[in-house]
């Protein structure tokens, strides 16, 4: 198979032919290297959503409140509703078997935060220990709240690594340290980060009991956070999801006496929904960058095939003259798919390390929202390239059938 | 060497059938030195092509070496073409962008002999018509009477039973023609059996035997006395 000879023969060609091979390969390099930046870019998207949702726990379901709109039983709209412990406590219990984590969320905007003679205003959040789950807070110092410092009603504070950046830059380990949370001594337990960045480490936290006793807000809450526990697939996470999403609104709507139809008074979301949502949408990307990507491929085949069109119909006449000399009509086909081959071969292989050596230095680089390290599989990448190959040769072996069919008499006499 | 008997060939033109060879019948011998003659139309290039193997015969037989050349596949037609023949054009038909010497290892590439050898072999027949010094040199930068040495030590490499020229002569000036047709006739006193397809009558002169065709139909087959190119040149 392996011929000496023969490859002697085409690297000939290919060296006294340099345009001819330069243009055939172009369009098939450029090929590879827009499918691979493709595909590269999709997969980066993908990644980058899902290190987005990475930030929270996957089936995080919120509930919180505003002012009615609709009048209901004799109550005007207008009227605010706010949560009280006593809806999440009746929740917690009656769904406590499908529930994973769960934490009541009282907010206090804008607290001034005081650490000996520095001060700033950051949100204190009271919450109960799950909310390190739900948040997907890392603990780099200390501990996070306990079920104790809530019964205990401690004035103890989880504190952001920003704020420990912010508030006590020479300070190495606050934990055991007290700061000023508006006016009263908290003891600091813990430090976190959260992968959220900035939004997410714009605060502190407190036990909720605390909270609501120091802030005097009785037994009111901000939100509700309700994650809960996975089910075998996708699609049943999801629906008991929405199940128990409907069934919390419903019975929030009545202990509040809120119109059933009132959109806006009690408010859910449901992080799975988006999840979806977002998955959805991925797929449509990925399926539409393939889609170009194909049609770039399939761009470069016919490309290729119209170069060797043209070779072959430039090369009638030296054609004929090989086969006055006594080549064989396979020698012929072989000569001419041999360099298609080749030539494909070198360039789409060239594309392809390229295209892969652009993605592997500056994919990591990237830093822009929603694409997080784009890559692409080796295996998908090679298999293009063979494809590409395969369809070059297929491309190039009917005009060189053709051209080799030629009686030499006509070929000599074509001009 | 070569024998033809009642060779007929005709051209389908639309539904009209074109009678171009009306039952050849001639023999030639090894070592002669041939000229086929006549005016366009004669049929002169087609026996040639008959000949050469480029093209089939309808009727008749054709013996080449003893070897009756009937039903070729293009498989085997090229093997013949490669191991009996050596064709010169009018046109050179030189592959443009192979130099010298690569053009005329060309037919040795076709018989399989390895790289070194064609080069030498090349050189060896470069250097008998005079070029040994324009080997490593592309088609571009020859003239035509160089090109057409180059095309018929190309013909020589292959070291055919017979050499077939297709109006060598028709694209030269008469002082380079007589150069070839000189090198011609070294390589005919060589011992090599040679064809030459001819208009010219001067050309034809310096041949050893002249085959007038007319019409379709030999109407004239006589030996010559050779005219020695070599006085001209």
């Amino acid at each position: 198979m392996f011929d000496i000879e023969r490859w002697q023969e085409i690297f000939d060609t290919i060296r006294k032919n340099k345009l001819r091979t330069f243009l055939t390969g172009l369009s098939v390099a450029s090929g590879i290297f827009i499918l691979v930046i493709l595909l590269g870019f999709g997969q980066g998207m993908q990644n980058g959503i899902a290190n987005e949702f990475e930030g929270d726990a996957n089936n995080l379901l919120g509930v919180w409140t505003q002012v009615t709109t609709k009048e209901y039983k004799g109550l005007n709209p207008g009227r605010p509703i706010i949560l009280s412990n006593r809806d999440y406590d009746y929740i917690e219990s009656k769904y406590s078997d499908i529930l994973e984590f769960k934490s009541p969320n009282l907010r206090i905007f804008n607290a001034s935060i005081n650490y000996k003679n520095e001060s700033g205003a950051y949100q204190v959040q009271a919450v109960a220990p799950n909310y390190q789950q739900i948040e997907n807070a890392e603990m780099l110092q200390g501990r996070f709240l306990n079920y104790k410092d809530d019964a205990s009603v401690a004035k103890v504070a989880i504190i952001s690594k920003k704020i420990r950046e912010e508030l006590m830059p020479n300070e190495k380990n606050p934990v055991g340290k007290e700061l000023k949370i508006s006016d009263l001594v908290f003891q600091i337990v813990g430090v976190f980060s959260d992968k959220g960045g900035d939004f997410d480490e714009s605060r502190l936290y407190i036990p909720q009991s605390t909270g609501q006793r120091v802030f005097n807000r009785g037994d009111s809450l901000s939100m509700m956070y309700f994650t809960l526990k996975p089910q075998a697939t996708f699609e049943k996470t999801l629906a008991a999801s929405n199940k128990f999403n409907s069934e919390i609104e419903t019975y929030l709507k009545q202990v509040h006496t809120v119109a059933p139809d009132d959109g806006s008074a009690i408010n859910t979301f449901n992080t799975l929904e988006n999840v979806k949502r977002f998955m959805g949408m991925m797929k449509g990307i990925k399926l539409f960058f393939w889609f170009v990507g194909i049609c770039t491929i399939i761009a470069g085949i016919v490309g290729v095939s119209n170069i060797m069109l043209i070779i072959v119909k430039e090369r009638t006449r030296e054609i004929g003259v090989r086969k006055a000399l006594g080549a064989k009509p396979w020698s012929i086909v072989w000569m001419i798919l041999h360099e298609a081959v080749f030539v494909t071969a070198v360039s789409g292989f060239g594309g392809l390390i390229f295209s892969m050596g652009l993605l592997e230095f500056i994919g990591p680089k990237v830093e822009v929202d929603y694409v997080l390290n784009p890559s692409i599989d080796f295996n998908v990448a090679v298999t293009t390239v063979l494809l590409l190959i395969f369809a070059g040769a297929v491309a190039g072996f009917f005009p060189a059938w053709r051209a080799a069919s030629i009686k030499p008499i006509e070929a000599l006499r074509d001009e | 060497m070569i024998e033809i008997k009642d060779l007929h060939k005709s051209y389908k033109m639309g539904s009209n059938s074109l009678h171009v060879l009306k039952g050849l019948n001639f023999n030639i011998k090894e070592g002669e030195l041939v000229a086929i003659m006549g005016s366009s139309g004669s049929g002169k290039s087609t026996l040639l092509n008959i000949l050469g193997m480029l093209d089939e015969l309808d009727e008749g037989s054709y013996t080449l070496d003893g070897v009756p050349i009937k039903n070729l596949n293009e498989t085997k037609a090229a093997q013949y073409r490669n191991k009996f023949l050596g064709f010169i054009f009018q046109s050179f038909n030189l592959i443009n962008y192979k130099t010298a010497v690569e053009n005329v290892a060309l037919p040795l590439y076709y018989q399989g002999v390895n790289r070194k050898e064609r080069q030498e072999k090349a050189l060896k027949y470069l250097e008998q018509v005079g070029l040994k010094e324009w080997a490593g040199h592309l088609p571009s930068e020859l003239s035509g009477g160089q090109k057409q040495r180059v095309a018929i030590a190309r013909a020589l490499a292959a070291e055919p039973k017979v050499l077939m020229a297709d109006e060598p002569t028709g694209a030269l000036d008469s002082q380079t023609s007589y150069e070839v047709m000189d090198l011609i006739q070294k390589i005919n006193d060589d011992g090599n059996t040679i064809l030459v397809v001819t208009h010219e009558p001067d050309i034809a002169d310096m041949c050893k035997r002249i085959v007038h065709l007319k019409d379709g139909v030999i109407v004239e087959d006589k030996k010559v006395d050779q005219v020695r190119a070599s006085q001209y040149v």
